[in-house]
């Protein structure tokens, strides 16, 4: 574990339109850590996500104001590109969605388009690697050629994690990964996370309460847009320091 | 106290009628659908009925002998200017006249030459063109009988009428009875429609120059159409920027789809043939036009199709760091190509029975040719079969509808093949 900064983030507002999804967060993502963004519906943590490697672009009249900086450089600058920015931070989406192709081309597309791989077996060596470290590998090595989509949820859910893997990224995001996953395969993709938190930095939001207690090492709590609590995670479930946080994780509210 | 009645009790005595209503409304819509399919029925069957005569021409037998100096010049070699100064026509009927020898009369013998077809001598012509060695021997030949002998054949001369009043008159009908006994004239297929373009005779006209000027503005068509489409779509999906103006480019495309085809045909006339000076008549010009308007088709069925692909597919290759274009072509396009391809299909079905635009144009033409590329004059089906209906010989009128039929074929044909490219490309998800 290291204490080194990674992600910081300062006043960041941004609005749909002309409503606003969220109100000046500030916060800092320590390395090689994972971080947890827990509250209500929408609450913007999924927003909050989305700004972290600019998927926000593609939605029409998302705005986004403040600063957030990866190795102190502005993401948010005009000379970055988001292309660039989105192969350093993977994402992996709520819904499992692989490409409807074999699993070797799922896992293979990423380093495809960023020519990471100069020949054939090179992008062979990076698609099994990917697999092997999604813990995927045992379970379809004979089958690579197969459609990702004749999956079950949790392999397809640790298809596109093997995916945001392959493209070798500093930070994986992920937006609720086991929501549509049964207990057995949220307890292999959260088992997966662990063992990915020593060579990346994670951010996950989630809307299980034990998932974030079991997973991350730090938590932070949004409501209605703002961020009530940034602590260590034992720290927020074991003594919130505000009565919003500690009404959420009590089941009061949300 | 008074007995409230129960709400089952209520709903109970509504139940009848509510029933009785969903049934007035099922048959209602049965109605409509059979009211339709019976349409459909009675515009095929008459179709059918009126045109599949057309298969079959009557053909009567002649007796000919080409004598040398009709074909070879002084040299001994075939001569073109020896075989175009002969009167074949002349050859042709007096040769047919030899059956009936007893008919000496000039009016007479007029008449009697009427039965076959005024084309017989250039039938003749080609044959002897084809093959040089038949010259001076006695050939037997079947050449087409005239349309209003063939029309009589076929049972669609009614002979009732007073002989005045009637385009056959009882001299040639005896002629013809003989011929009959004779063993000479006969139905045989019709392979002359199959296998030339437009004549002024019914009996030597045939579908296939028409066929040939329509695939080649259909080629033309697909060639500019689906790309422009396609990237137009892609463009309105994914690269452009809400605003007024592209409010205003939906509204027209939306629009342009519902634009009358003439309208189209007028500006291919301004700008294609007045302005660029494109060959007039031309299959180019002609699929020029039709693009223009199966376009806005196409872009709308495009752009629907782009739109049925789940977001998530693109969010993937976009959170992977592809470009908007990456994400498009490799994602995005080929889920979205068996609703591109259908409306593609479907748009060309409607531009191949188009007839105004290609009218303006000028591809309403009397041709005799085939035509053999995309800048020759030439004619499309559709406007075929309007020439054909516009004109005021009886054999023209199955001709049309076996021409209909051929043009109902390939649509039929064309939207069968939207539905198994569909099936065969559609992934599932």
């Amino acid at each position: 574990m290291s204490d080194k900064i990674k992600i910081q983030v300062e006043d960041v507002n941004v609005f749909y339109g002309d409503i606003q999804a969220l109100f000046d967060v500030t916060l800092d993502i320590k390395s090689k850590e994972i971080t947890s963004l827990i509250g209500p519906s929408g609450c913007g943590k999924s927003t909050f996500l989305r700004c972290m490697n600019r998927m926000n672009d593609v939605i029409d009249g998302c705005r986004v104001e403040g600063k957030i900086t990866i190795d102190g450089e502005n993401i948010y600058d005009a000379d970055k590109d988001p292309v660039l920015l989105r192969a350093r931070v993977g994402m992996v989406f709520q819904k499992p969605n692989p490409f409807p192709k074999t699993i070797f081309e799922n896992v293979a597309y990423g380093p495809k388009i960023h020519g990471l791989a100069s020949n054939t077996s090179e992008l062979r060596e990076i698609v099994e690697n990917s697999l092997e470290q999604a813990g995927l590998m045992d379970e379809v090595k004979d089958r690579l050629n197969d459609s990702a989509t004749d999956l079950s949820g949790g392999q397809q859910q640790r298809i596109c994690i093997a995916r945001a893997i392959a493209v070798n990224p500093e930070i994986i995001l992920m937006d609720e990964p086991c929501s549509a996953l049964d207990p057995i395969a949220t307890a292999r993709v959260e088992e997966l996370m662990g063992n990915l938190s020593n060579n990346y930095t994670i951010v996950i939001v989630t809307h299980s309460m034990q998932q974030a207690a079991r997973v991350s090492t730090n938590t932070a709590f949004f409501h209605l847009g703002h961020l009530v609590e940034f602590n260590a995670t034992k720290q927020i479930f074991t003594n919130p320091s505000d009565k919003r946080t500690e009404d959420y994780i009590t089941g009061k509210v949300g | 106290m008074k007995q409230h009645k129960t709400n089952t009790e209520l709903i109970a005595k509504s139940l009848k009628r509510r029933h009785r209503k969903q049934t007035r409304l099922k048959y209602y819509g049965l109605f409509s659908v059979l009211l339709g399919i019976s349409f459909l029925l009675i515009l095929l069957g008459s179709i059918t009925l009126n045109g599949y005569t057309a298969f079959q021409q009557t053909v009567i037998k002649v007796n000919v002998k080409i004598d040398e100096n009709h074909i070879f010049g002084d040299d001994g070699k075939v001569s073109q200017d020896v075989m175009y100064a002969t009167n074949w026509d002349g050859l042709a009927k007096k040769a047919f006249r030899k059956v009936f020898p007893e008919v000496t009369d000039r009016f007479q013998q007029r008449k009697l030459s009427d039965l076959i077809s005024a084309n017989s001598g250039y039938e003749i012509q080609q044959m002897m063109i084809d093959d040089p060695s038949l010259v001076g021997k006695e050939i037997e030949i079947w050449v087409n009988a005239s349309d209003d002998v063939d029309q009589f054949i076929k049972g669609r001369l009614n002979v009732e009428v007073p002989e005045d009043q009637r385009r056959i008159n009882d001299m040639q009908l005896s002629w013809i009875q003989t011929l009959k006994e004779k063993n000479i004239i006969k139905k045989t297929f019709n392979t002359g429609f199959f296998t030339s373009a437009d004549s002024r005779e019914p009996e030597s006209s045939g579908i296939l120059g028409a066929i040939l000027g329509s695939a080649m503005a259909m080629v033309v068509t697909m060639f500019l159409a689906l790309p422009f489409a396609v990237m137009a779509a892609i463009y309105l999906e994914y690269f452009a920027k809400p605003g007024k103006l592209t409010d205003f480019i939906e509204v027209n495309i939306n629009n342009l789809a519902a634009v009358p085809s003439i309208v189209f045909g007028l500006l291919g006339l301004a700008v294609f043939l007045n302005f660029f000076q494109l060959p007039r008549s031309a299959p180019l010009v002609g699929g020029m036009v039709l693009a223009l308007m199966t376009l806005p088709t196409i872009i709308i069925a495009s752009r629907a199709a782009i739109r049925a692909v789940p977001p998530s597919i693109r969010d993937a290759a976009l959170g992977l760091g592809a470009s908007k274009m990456q994400a498009a072509v490799d994602h995005v396009l080929p889920l979205a190509s068996p609703g591109i391809l259908t409306g593609t299909i479907i748009g060309m079905a409607q531009a191949l029975g188009e007839t105004a635009p290609l009218i303006m144009i000028g591809m309403v033409v009397f041709l005799v040719d085939i035509p053999t590329g995309f800048t020759d004059t030439a004619t499309a089906l559709p406007v075929q079969i309007y020439i054909w209906s516009d004109s005021a010989e009886r054999a023209f009128y199955e001709r049309s509808s076996l021409a209909i039929m051929f043009l109902v074929l390939f649509l039929i044909g064309m939207n069968l093949l939207a539905v198994l490219l569909r099936k065969k490309f559609e992934k599932k998800w």
